[in-house]
């Protein structure tokens, strides 16, 4: 019954770098892009574990995770991640945005990542990719 | 089952029981308004502890999050479990807004407390329409204190005020001077004084300028048998956090003494109502206008009058 509302709702996605990763740049491009794009942000910026944001998700009703990851870690960090938020019974999408090598994204996207963003994707890729992976 | 596919009632009864994730959906439901969000608040209601609802506002970059976050990790330690409802603006442009308050409290959510942020969604004075319902429901889902942070504002955003308990006002050295300090607005509805980056040069001239301020209003008669605490604090290593909770802890006494938390409760019970009937009759205005034009000869004044009474008996008479 409750999804009879989902129209009227902005989506709301939460943004975390996960680790020892630095660079947030990126990160906060992409929140500025979302935002103009009508949706809430819950931006948790650096650091974060996997607990922090899947705290943060369940306590948002978030619609959905980006991660950003520029470190190389993604083969090892993304894994932990989807555990954590299936442990969680968190059935949100992650998403995952940063520099990924293309031999790593069938890896990731077979491992359960709904999405990958890439380096210079265009702010209309960006927000087209969050709102399909909400709506499926 | 999903937790989206819970009615209120299975999602009430999973929060009781410390499902978060739950909570967190009846909190998008409140934040949605209609039917469920209406269920919510009579649950909320029936259920409802009384816990300190506090507020904390001030300038944007004036150490709100921090502080908050400073707060969610002590509490816990004394036992409390803490929600925090914190605000940031929704753009005007787009609707959309970036929620950045859990950036400053990063480690305290989970076991120890819960944090809830909230877009205004076009509501202006500082927070969102949303908010009271929000805070009740936290009470009555066992968490205490609520905690509620407002957007940055600047003089004349005071809606805490009538949403929160006890009123923190978040200052900065260097903010103002004594004229500052003595125009009407926000300064007014502070319960106690918090002058956060304490560290910096000018601390104890801000100081001066509140404690001058709270001289001339005791003169006019404000602030006889309480007189507002100005705490300095360095929120970003916890200085003066624990002098911060002392002086709210104080001032809930002198509310529950004096009987002015009755008096306030009251007024927040009904500005509720009032803000309820807002929302219903702007709604049903909304339908009826939309049938308005010139063409009936009717002067506004005369049209209004009539509309209103079609409004308040609508079987009277329709507009043609």
């Amino acid at each position: 019954m409750a999804d009879t509302f989902n129209e009227t709702r902005p989506i709301r996605v939460v943004l975390a770098k996960l680790g020892l990763d630095g660079h947030d740049r990126g990160i906060k491009i992409v929140a500025r892009i979302l935002r103009d794009a009508g949706m809430e942000v819950i931006y948790l910026g650096l650091r974060q574990t996997t607990a922090s944001i899947v705290a943060a998700a369940e306590e948002e009703d978030a619609d959905a995770v980006g991660l950003s990851m520029h470190n190389a870690g993604h083969l090892a960090l993304a894994p932990k991640m989807l555990a954590a938020l299936r442990d969680a019974d968190l059935d949100v999408p992650l998403i995952i945005g940063g520099i990924i090598p293309d031999v790593d994204i069938p890896v990731l996207t077979d491992a359960g990542v709904a999405a990958i963003l890439g380096p210079g994707a265009p702010a209309e890729q960006v927000v087209a990719t969050v709102r399909n992976a909400v709506a499926r | 089952m999903t937790i989206r596919e819970l009615d209120v009632d299975e999602l009430f009864h999973a929060a009781l029981n410390g499902n978060r994730r739950a909570l967190g959906r009846l909190l998008t439901l409140i934040e949605l308004g209609g039917s469920a969000a209406d269920a919510i608040a009579d649950q909320s209601f029936h259920r409802q502890h009384g816990v300190p609802v506090i507020g904390i506002t001030g300038a944007p970059g004036a150490g709100k999050s921090t502080l908050t976050g400073q707060l969610l990790r002590t509490l816990p330690e004394l036992g409390l479990r803490p929600a925090v409802i914190a605000v940031d603006p929704s753009s005007p442009l787009t609707g959309g807004a970036i929620l950045g308050d859990r950036v400053r409290m990063d480690d305290v959510s989970g076991d120890h407390g819960f944090i809830r942020s909230v877009a205004t969604r076009g509501h202006a004075g500082g927070l969102a329409l949303s908010v009271p319902g929000c805070a009740r429901l936290f009470d009555s889902a066992g968490y205490d204190p609520v905690i509620i942070e407002t957007v940055g504002v600047g003089q004349v955003e005071v809606d805490v005020a009538g949403a929160a308990d006890t009123t923190v006002v978040v200052v900065t050295p260097g903010w103002g001077d004594a004229v500052q300090a003595n125009k009407a607005g926000l300064l007014e509805v502070a319960d106690l004084f918090v002058i956060n980056k304490a560290d910096r040069e000018g601390a104890n001239d801000t100081r001066r300028d509140l404690e001058l301020m709270l001289d001339l209003s005791h003169v006019s008669g404000q602030h006889q048998e309480y007189r507002p605490p100005i705490i300095l604090t360095t929120a970003v290593d916890g200085h003066g956090v624990d002098h911060l909770w002392e002086a709210i802890v104080a001032h809930r006494s002198h509310l529950e003494r004096s009987g002015e938390l009755t008096r306030r409760r009251q007024a927040r019970f009904r500005f509720e109502v009032m803000s309820r009937l807002n929302d219903h009759l702007s709604s049903m205005v909304d339908t009826i206008t939309a049938t308005i034009d010139d063409r009936s000869g009717r002067s506004p004044a005369s049209l209004s009058a009539e509309l209103l009474n079609s409004i308040l008996a609508p079987d009277a008479g329709r507009l043609r």
